[in-house]
């Protein structure tokens, strides 16, 4: 009836999981009591749940990704507690099968869960301001898009408490996850939660694609797009091209394991090696899929704050696309030991040093963007600050790496280990967090707050290095990976640093929570009511904080680079905003659950293939194929805001903004 | 707007940390004792140093823009305007190119002279060595002595060994940080690598790819001797009547985790072709 599924699958046995479980259960029953009893469920599922604005779908990514950047983290600090203490005699308190597990779900947590949410989830909110345009391309498929990956994610954590998680490291390699040496259920959680997730961010580059590409504002040229949208595009290009190589790999893993292909296996004509040649075709451009939008915040954000634009822009938007390009052809510079020919292993460790190049001029770019500004020192320019000099030293080391002699005695090093590190951390996710902290007032309408973001800075980018310079010289010292126990004494003090480091992130971590909480219940004193905090450059600033549902009442009219900053100049200088439009009435996409309801199918599929429950993922597929038959014959897909409606919105916006550009007053 | 000066002597603190590391490992890929190490210790540390030429002053330049345009500092040449100079696009992009350069040449004459399979050049004939890495312990065959030793490789001073590698089941990689490159083991198929110790000594060696639950211990030594020593070694094991045929090689292909050294005295004939040649899953399937 329930397949492999029995009572023994909840791990009772073993205390560390369940009370991770336990405490995860408690908070999430604790969190659906307080919205029940507050009486919030109708709000949530009439505005959120259903919602298909890319401004709500973008915040609930972006949310997802900090609550899942909480579950990798609490992998990181166990990791590195365990460590710490399991050299020599001593023997840590996490047993191989279970650190194992471990590792492999911080990685696969911390990229599908964490860093690909808070990327998607900035581009899903940014990119059709920016454009100035209403919505994405297709709204609902947007919806879809996010909740398919909340479905992965739940799964990925199901794991913790339901059977348990691949103990492979975080991309699955065969053999090792075959059937043969991997007999459980793990790395059929693993194939399924991201094979599900996988096919949401597909959807979401299809739909990202298509909005830039198609549905920008007049005037808005490609070479009047701000750098951001540029890097969404690049990003997006680079999902629609690669995602679709992941699935089919996971795809025939799931062969291996479920109809007994041979694909991967050992014998019978398969080959592993297909599958890390297949899985880096995809892994290498992933790294950029997450980089390049992180590009496009900083770019926006040491502009904006240094009151100037941005310099060499057209030079940034080649950069970019050199890099979307080149992006694929690099991917075997992840195994360089497998013992390809030497003419091999020299072209692609050339192809990846020549990203450097646009990198290196994207580096001297925003650098001459400061140059010459009047450099504002808010938290999203600190971060960016700390990114430049972090993410340069993270470059040098992965372009040692590029080598291949170099390669030969450093791969699958703690050397490799704090490089990735330095440019996941170091660029991405303080990538995200200065697009978090930039675009905030934009959704929500008022600012968070400054010293615990300032705190939180500090810890950050104290803790990282405190916690990954000690792994690049361990690296050097000749210690690998993903061992869960170690010999040699001289590197506990290495160690016992980097759990220092973890510490420091931690106190971070702490910090930024806070800073939200304080935000909330401050935010009287934080209003951003002019919808313009920073003294913005580009369209998102020209709408209200948060914006009406339409996003512009009026479809901006684009004339020039930094759309935004020459309609704010023109209106200083004559003190009054652009005469009024002649409102109409707006379109908007009517709300739907289709994203939630095939989302809860595709959980129900995934978890029943995992557990081998036939029937149950027979249901699953029955309802997905309902959901989309109700959807293709939906009768009312818009509703109307009438022109009165919109006027009043847009009258009582431009009464502030007037008000705002007095106070301004000074010409520049 | 304390924020710069901090910066900058938590980045000095960080090369400081880096710098200690290196000076102070007593081992590791920075301590090489074969010249397949050494070449790619220079190698590192040549691509260090051409970028460290250009990375610290970029990180320094950074720093010093950012504070010195700092709002508040009016005596700083405001520029609201300047986006656009074609010479300095001009640098920007050459610089790192001619870096990349040079960089690039390093990496192409380096993969071609220290391909793993290249033989090294030497007056002394190689030592052979057939390894197998097993769950999870690893194998070392000597074809041309005759004899076998898990988880401890003894070598000659002074002489190239010639590896072939293969693995009895998932992918592990053979590594020795202080002689050099390291190699995957894959079932089914046969990688090589050449290395040589130049000075006695005990090196650890250990997989450094992930294999299951077993990996931490999959640990050996290696023992560079005196040739006389070599020699004296055979010559014990040999007498030690343990032999290794396909039967005993199955036992050992068990499962089994942190294992001791041991030798084995007399090997079959083509014992690792045998190994590679064979489908997996034999043992599995009891035939």
């Amino acid at each position: 009836m329930f397949g492999k599924l029995t009572w023994s699958a909840i791990p009772l046995s073993e205390p560390i999981p369940l009370a991770a479980g336990g405490v995860v259960m408690v908070v999430v029953a604790t969190v659906l009591a307080w919205i029940t009893i507050k009486g919030h469920w109708p709000y949530l599922w009439r505005e959120w749940i259903t919602s298909v604005d890319h401004k709500r779908i973008g915040v609930m990514y972006c949310l997802l990704a900090l609550v899942m950047l909480l579950r990798g983290f609490s992998d990181a600090i166990m990791m590195r507690s365990h460590l710490a203490f399991a050299g020599g005699d001593g023997q840590g308190y996490l047993p191989p099968d279970h650190y194992n597990q471990i590792f492999s779900a911080h990685g696969a947590i911390m990229i599908f869960f964490t860093a690909m949410p808070f990327m998607v989830g900035l581009m899903n909110f940014v990119v059709p301001l920016q454009l100035g345009v209403r919505d994405v391309a297709f709204p609902t498929l947007n919806s879809v898009s996010f909740w398919l990956t909340a479905s992965g994610a739940l799964l990925i954590n199901a794991s913790l408490v339901i059977g348990e998680f691949a103990r492979t490291g975080w991309l699955a390699y065969p053999p090792l996850s075959e059937l043969r040496f991997s007999p459980g259920v793990g790395v059929d959680y693993y194939l399924w939660s991201l094979q599900i997730s996988g096919v949401g961010t597909l959807l979401s580059g299809v739909n990202l694609v298509t909005t830039i590409l198609k549905m920008r504002a007049p005037g808005m040229t490609y070479t009047r797009m701000p750098v951001f949208c540029w890097t969404a595009l690049a990003s997006n290009l680079l999902i629609v091209a690669t995602f679709p190589v992941l699935t089919a790999t996971f795809a025939l893993l799931t062969l291996d394991r479920y109809l007994g292909f041979h694909f991967f296996t050992n014998d019978l004509g398969g080959n592993p090696m297909m599958y890390i040649n297949l899985i880096w075709i995809w892994g290498h451009p992933e790294v950029y899929i997450l980089i390049l939008p992180a590009f496009g915040v900083f770019s926006e954000v040491v502009s904006t704050f240094s009151g100037k634009p941005l310099f060499g822009y057209r030079s940034m938007i080649l950069a970019t696309m050199v890099i979307c390009v080149l992006s694929c052809v690099v991917w075997l510079h992840h195994f360089f030991t497998m013992g390809a020919g030497a003419n091999v292993n020299g072209f692609f460790g050339i192809m990846t040093m020549v990203i450097a190049v646009p990198t290196g001029v994207k580096v001297f770019n925003w650098l001459f963007t400061l140059y010459g500004g009047r450099v504002r020192y808010e938290v999203p320019v600190l971060w960016s600050i700390s990114f430049m000099v972090t993410f340069v030293i993270g470059g040098l080391t992965g372009v040692l790496l590029s080598v291949p002699p170099v390669d030969w005695v450093l791969h699958n090093s703690l050397f490799l280990v704090a490089h990735f590190h330095n440019v996941a951390i170091g660029g991405v996710l303080f990538g995200a967090f200065t697009g978090y902290t930039y675009w905030f007032p934009k959704a929500f309408g008022f600012k968070l707050h400054e010293g615990f973001g300032k705190a939180a800075f500090w810890c950050w980018t104290i803790g990282f290095y405190l916690a990954f310079m000690p792994l690049y010289a361990l690296g050097l010292m000749g210690m690998t990976r993903r061992v869960q126990h170690w010999d040699d004494l001289t590197w506990r003090p290495w160690l016992l640093c980097a759990l220092g480091g973890a510490v420091v992130i931690l106190i971070g971590i702490g910090f930024q929570v806070l800073q939200l909480v304080a935000s909330i219940r401050q935010r009287r004193t934080n209003l951003d009511l002019s919808g313009d905090p920073w003294d913005g450059r580009s369209l998102e600033w020209a709408t209200a904080s948060p914006p009406p549902v339409f996003n512009f009442a009026v479809i901006p009219d684009v004339v020039g680079e930094e759309a935004y900053w020459g309609i704010k100049q023109r209106a200083i200088e004559t003190q009054q905003l652009p005469a009024e439009a002649s409102y109409q009435a707006i379109e908007m996409p009517r709300n739907t659950a289709t994203g939630f309801v095939s989302a809860f199918f595709s959980t129900l599929i995934g978890f029943a293939m995992i557990w081998h429950i036939w029937w149950m993922a027979c249901l699953g597929l029955l309802g997905a194929y309902a959901v989309l038959v109700a959807f293709a014959w939906r009768r009312e897909v818009e509703f109307v805001i009438p022109a009165t409606e919109v006027a009043r919105i847009d009258r009582e916006r431009r009464r502030i903004r007037e008000q705002f550009l007095l106070t301004l007053g000074k010409p520049s | 707007m304390r924020q710069i000066p901090f910066r900058a002597c938590l980045r000095m603190a960080a090369v400081a940390v880096l710098v200690a590391g290196v000076a102070g490992c007593s081992e590791g890929v920075l301590r090489p004792h074969g010249p397949v190490g050494e070449a790619e210790k220079t190698i590192f540390l040549n691509s260090l140093g051409i970028m460290l030429a250009i990375v610290v002053p970029t990180i320094l330049a950074t720093l010093g823009v950012a504070w010195w345009f700092r709002a508040s500092n009016r005596r700083a040449r405001y520029l609201p305007t300047w986006q656009y100079s074609g010479r300095i696009e001009m640098i920007v992009w050459s610089i790192p190119a001619m870096v990349i350069l040079l960089l690039g040449g390093i990496a192409w004459v380096g993969s071609h002279d220290l391909d793993p399979p290249k033989a090294l050049v030497s007056p002394e004939k190689a030592v052979r060595v057939e390894v197998v890495s097993l769950d999870w312990k690893w194998l070392f065959i000597y074809p041309d002595q005759g004899v076998a030793s898990v988880n401890r490789l003894v070598v000659p001073v002074g002489v190239p060994v010639s590896f072939r590698l293969t693995s009895e089941t998932v992918m592990n990689s053979f590594f020795v940080p202080e002689l050099g490159s390291q190699i995957y083991t894959m079932n089914g198929m046969v990688s090589r690598l050449n290395l040589k110790a130049d000075q006695p000594g005990l090196y650890p060696g250990f997989s450094a790819q992930f294999s299951g639950d077993g990996f931490s211990g999959m640990r050996f030594t290696v023992d560079a001797v005196g040739k006389e020593k070599f020699a004296n070694w055979v010559e014990e094991t040999k007498g030690n009547g343990r032999s290794l045929a396909m039967e005993s090689y199955e036992d050992l292909a068990k499962p089994s985790k942190n294992v001791e050294p041991y030798t084995f005295g007399s090997v079959k004939a083509g014992l690792f072709d045998l190994i590679v040649n064979r489908p997996t899953g034999a043992i599995a399937k009891g035939n």
